[in-house]
C-alpha cells in the first residue's frame, strides 16, 4: 500500500528525521493560508499523487510570492498530472504540499529494501539524489552503496557514519546524518514497509540533513496490525476496478488489451495472460479468484471485467485442486446468466471434478465455448475476440 | 527414491484443529501412505484430544517426542504462521512446510534470521507443499492428477505447478516429486536448492522448472545449472506480458528496478542450456521432445 509524500513525512518526523516544515492542503484558500502560516519568502507547492516522477510532470513548483503560491496552487489542483509511473492517462491531483524552501548545498538518495537473496533489510545510499535510483544502478552502479542490515544490531552507528561519509555529507554534519538513516530503518522495521526512499535527502546551506521528499510501499499482508497506516490509504489514487476487487478477495489488475482473464493463481492467471499473447490476442486483466472461490466471488468478478469497455471475449481458465470444477462451472453459469453475458466466454476446466464441471456447462444451455487444453482455449478465445 | 519425503516420513500438522487444516489433513490421509504418514497434530488448547484419529498434543517438541516424525506441515493463519515456523525449527524438525498465505515480510525476516545455522529445512512459506507420488502427499494440491515417475517438478506457483504435472502425467511421464516453493519474497528453499536436490536423485531423470516474474532467484539457478547440473531441465517463466510496477496477486511476483523480467530470466536460462519454452501449455511436450532427443 502507498501513501503520499505529505504522510510519508508525518512518519519520518516521528522517527526523528528532519523534514522541511510544511502543510497538506484540499484548495487553493488552504495553500496560500499554509504559505502565510509558513512565513519566510520561497514556498515550494507539491503535487501529491502516489506516482514519482511529478517535477518533471509540472507537479512541483518553486513561488516566490503568496501570488505565485495562489497561482501554482491553482495551475497544479485538478491537473491531470503526467508522469512515467502513471501512464499517459495521468493522475489528477486532489491535494498538495505547501512547504518552506529549503537551500540545497547536496541532493543524496537514500532507500531501504527488503533484499530477497540476502534475507535482509538493505540500505541502498548514493551521492546522486534526485535522479532515479535504477538509472544511477545501470549507469553508475559503483556510486551506490548498499548496507544489508543485521536484524539483530540493526543499522549500527559505524555502518550508518561510513554510509554517510561515503554518499559525501560533510563531517559536520555525520552525527545527524546517522540518527536520519538509523531513524529511516526503525520506521521501515516498525511500520511493516516495503519499501522507503528519501530521495533526494539534502544537505542544507547550514549543514543540516533534510528529507526532502518521502516515498513508502507497506505490505499489505501486515496492515491488519497497522491501523495508523490504513488511515493513510487514500482510495483516490487506486484503480476503481482494483478497489472493488479486493472487497471480494479477488486480486484484479486492468491491462490494455481485450481479452478479460478469469483463472484460479496468480502463476496460472499470469501463464494465461501469456498464452493469449502467444496467440495473438491481448489480455484485458489479470485476475486470480484464489484458492476458495465461490459462485458469488466468479459473479463479482465477471462484472469487474464488464466493466472494461474494451472487453471483447472472456476466457475462464480453471484447474481444480481443492477448488472443483463443478462449484466452478456452476459459479460460470449463475454469472452469466445474471450478468447478461454480451461477448463470447470459452472456459477451460481440467482438474477435481472435470467431467460434472462440463456437463453443467453443456447443460446449461448458454453459448459456451469449451476449451479442451490451454493452448485449444487461448487460440479458441483470440479468435472470439477478433470475431 | 525421491526428494525430502517418502512413504517413511512421519508428519506433524501445525494447525491441524482449524477449518483449513482439518480439511487438508483429511486430504492428506487419503492419499497413498498418507493414513500412516500424518501421526501427530499441534493446539496448545486440545492437547490430549483426537480429531479424525490423530491425536493432538501441546508443542511441536511434544508431538516429536511422542511420535518421532521429523517433518511439519503449517496451516496457521498468517499472524502466527512465522512463530509456528520458529517452533518446528527450535524442536529440530528436518523439514517444515509452510502453506499459509499471507505472512508478513517483516516476520519472514526474522525467522529466516534465527533459522542460521539450524538443521532444519524450509518450504514456503504461501505454496501449495510437496507431494512424491504414490507414497505421501503434504500440501493442497490434487493427489490424483499426478503419477509415479521419475521427473522432478519444481515451481513458485500453485496452479500452474498443477498445469506442469496434468501435461507431464497426461504424456506418460510420471513425477519422482514435486515441489511447490511458493510466492513470497522472503522464503525457504529457492529453485536451485531443490534442483540440486534432484540432480543427487537417483530416480530423477529430468526436472521441470516454473518460475515467475519478480527477483533473480531462476537466473541464479540457471547459471548452477550450467555449471553442475547432469540432467535435462525444462524452463517456463510466468509474466511475459506482466507490467512493470504492478504486483501480480504473489508478494513475489513484481518487476522493480528493472529485475526481474519474465524476458531476461528467459534469456538468461536459455543461455545456460535450459530447455525453455513460452507457451505455458508445452512445458510436458517440450519435456518428451528433450527426452526423446
Amino acid at each position: 500500500m502507498k501513501i503520499h509524500e505529505y504522510q510519508g513525512k508525518e512518519i519520518l518526523r516521528e522517527f526523528g528525521v528532519p523534514t522541511p516544515r510544511g502543510v497538506a492542503c484540499f484548495s487553493i484558500e488552504e495553500a496560500v493560508a499554509a504559505a502565510k502560516q509558513l512565513g519566510g519568502s520561497v514556498w515550494v507547492v507539491k503535487a501529491q499523487i502516489h506516482a514519482g516522477g511529478r517535477g518533471k510532470g509540472g507537479g512541483v513548483k518553486v513561488a516566490k510570492s503568496l501570488d505565485e503560491v495562489r497561482q501554482f496552487a491553482g495551475q497544479i489542483l485538478g491537473m491531470h498530472l503526467i508522469t512515467h509511473q502513471t501512464g499517459p492517462e495521468g493522475q489528477v491531483v486532489r491535494r498538495l504540499l505547501v512547504e518552506e524552501g529549503a537551500q540545497i548545498v547536496k541532493e543524496l538518495y537514500v532507500g531501504m529494501v527488503v533484499d530477497r537473496v540476502s534475507q535482509r533489510v538493505a540500505l541502498l545510499a548514493s551521492s546522486e539524489g534526485g535522479m532515479e535510483i535504477e538509472e544511477v544502478a545501470k549507469h553508475t552502479p559503483e556510486k551506490i552503496h548498499t548496507v544489508r542490515i543485521d536484524p539483530t544490531t540493526g543499522l549500527t552507528d559505524a555502518e550508518a557514519s561510513k554510509v554517510a561519509r561515503d554518499i559525501g555529507i560533510p563531517d559536520v554534519a555525520n552525527a545527524q546524518a546517522v540518527k536520519v538513516l538509523q531513524g529511516l530503518y526503525r520506521a521501515f522495521v516498525e511500520k511493516d514497509a516495503m519499501l522507503a526512499e528519501i530521495n533526494p535527502l539534502i544537505v542544507t546551506a547550514d549543514n543540516r540533513v533534510v528529507a526532502l521528499d518521502a516515498k513508502f510501499n507497506f505490505d499489505s499482508n501486515a496492515l491488519y496490525r497497522r491501523p495508523e497506516i490504513v488511515a493513510m490509504r487514500d482510495l483516490d489514487e487506486e484503480d476503481p476496478a482494483e478497489i472493488e476487487a479486493s472487497k471480494f478477495d479477488l486480486s484484479y489488475i486492468q491491462l490494455d488489451g481485450n481479452i478479460g482473464c478469469l483463472v484460479n493463481g496468480a502463476g496460472l492467471a499470469m501463464a494465461t495472460m501469456d498464452i493469449i499473447k502467444l496467440y495473438g490476442g491481448s489480455p484485458a486483466n489479470f485476475l486470480d479468484v484464489g484458492g476458495g472461490a465461490t459462485a458469488e466471488k466468479v459473479t463479482e468478478a465477471f462484472k469487474l471485467m464488464l466493466r472494461n469497455p474494451n472487453l471483447k471475449a472472456i476466457l475462464v481458465n480453471i484447474f481444480g485442486g481443492i477448488m472443483r470444477c463443478d462449484v466452478i462451472a456452476e459459479g460460470v453459469v449463475a454469472a452469466a446468466r445474471e450478468v447478461h453475458l454480451n461477448v463470447p466466454l470459452v472456459v477451460r476446466l481440467e482438474g477435481t471434478n472435470v467431467e460434472l464441471g462440463k456437463k453443467i456447462l453443456a447443460d446449461s444451455g448458454l453459448p459456451i465455448i469449451s476449451g479442451n487444453d490451454m493452448a485449444d482455449a487461448a487460440q479458441k478465445v483470440v479468435a472470439a475476440a477478433k470475431g | 527414491m525421491s526428494i525430502l519425503i517418502n512413504k517413511d516420513t512421519r508428519v506433524i500438522t501445525q494447525g491441524m484443529t482449524g477449518k483449513v487444516g482439518q480439511f487438508h489433513t483429511f486430504h492428506c490421509k487419503q492419499y497413498a501412505n498418507g493414513a500412516n504418514c500424518f501421526v501427530a497434530g499441534v493446539n496448545p488448547k486440545k492437547a490430549g484430544e483426537q480429531f479424525d484419529g490423530i491425536p493432538v498434543y501441546a508443542s511441536v517438541l511434544d508431538a516429536k517426542k511422542a511420535t518421532g516424525a521429523t517433518v511439519s506441515v503449517i496451516y496457521v493463519p498468517p499472524s502466527g504462521a512465522a512463530a509456528a515456523i520458529d517452533e518446528a525449527v527450535e524442536a529440530e524438525l528436518d523439514l517444515v512446510i509452510c502453506i499459509t498465505e499471507g505472512v508478513p515480510v517483516h516476520d519472514m525476516l526474522k525467522t529466516r534470521y534465527k533459522m542460521q545455522g539450524k538443521k532444519t529445512i524450509l518450504i514456503g512459506p504461501n505454496c501449495p507443499g510437496l507431494i512424491t507420488p504414490d507414497e505421501i502427499k503434504i500440501g493442497i494440491m490434487p493427489g490424483h492428477i499426478h503419477k509415479k515417475g521419475r521427473i522432478g517438478v519444481v515451481s513458485r506457483s500453485g496452479t500452474l505447478t498443477y498445469e506442469a504435472v496434468g501435461q507431464l502425467s497426461a504424456l506418460g511421464y510420471g513425477q519422482s516429486s514435486c515441489v511447490g516453493i511458493g510466492g513470497d519474497p522472503i522464503n525457504g528453499l529457492k529453485h536451485i536448492d531443490v534442483l540440486r536436490l534432484f540432480n543427487d536423485d537417483p530416480e530423477t531423470d529430468a526436472v521441470v522448472m516454473v518460475g515467475e516474474i519478480g527477483g533473480t532467484d531462476e537466473e541464479e539457478c540457471a547459471r548452477w545449472i550450467k555449471d553442475h547440473m547432469k540432467k535435462p531441465v525444462v524452463g517456463f517463466i510466468a509474466g511475459v506480458t506482466a507490467p512493470p510496477g504492478k504486483r501480480m496477486g504473489h508478494a513475489g511476483a513484481i518487476i522493480s528496478g528493472g529485475q526481474g523480467g519474465a524476458n531476461e530470466k528467459l534469456a538468461v536460462m536459455e543461455e545456460c542450456g535450459i530447455h525453455i519454452t513460452r507457451n505455458p501449455a508445452e512445458m510436458g511436450r517440450t519435456m518428451q521432445k528433450v527426452l526423446k532427443g
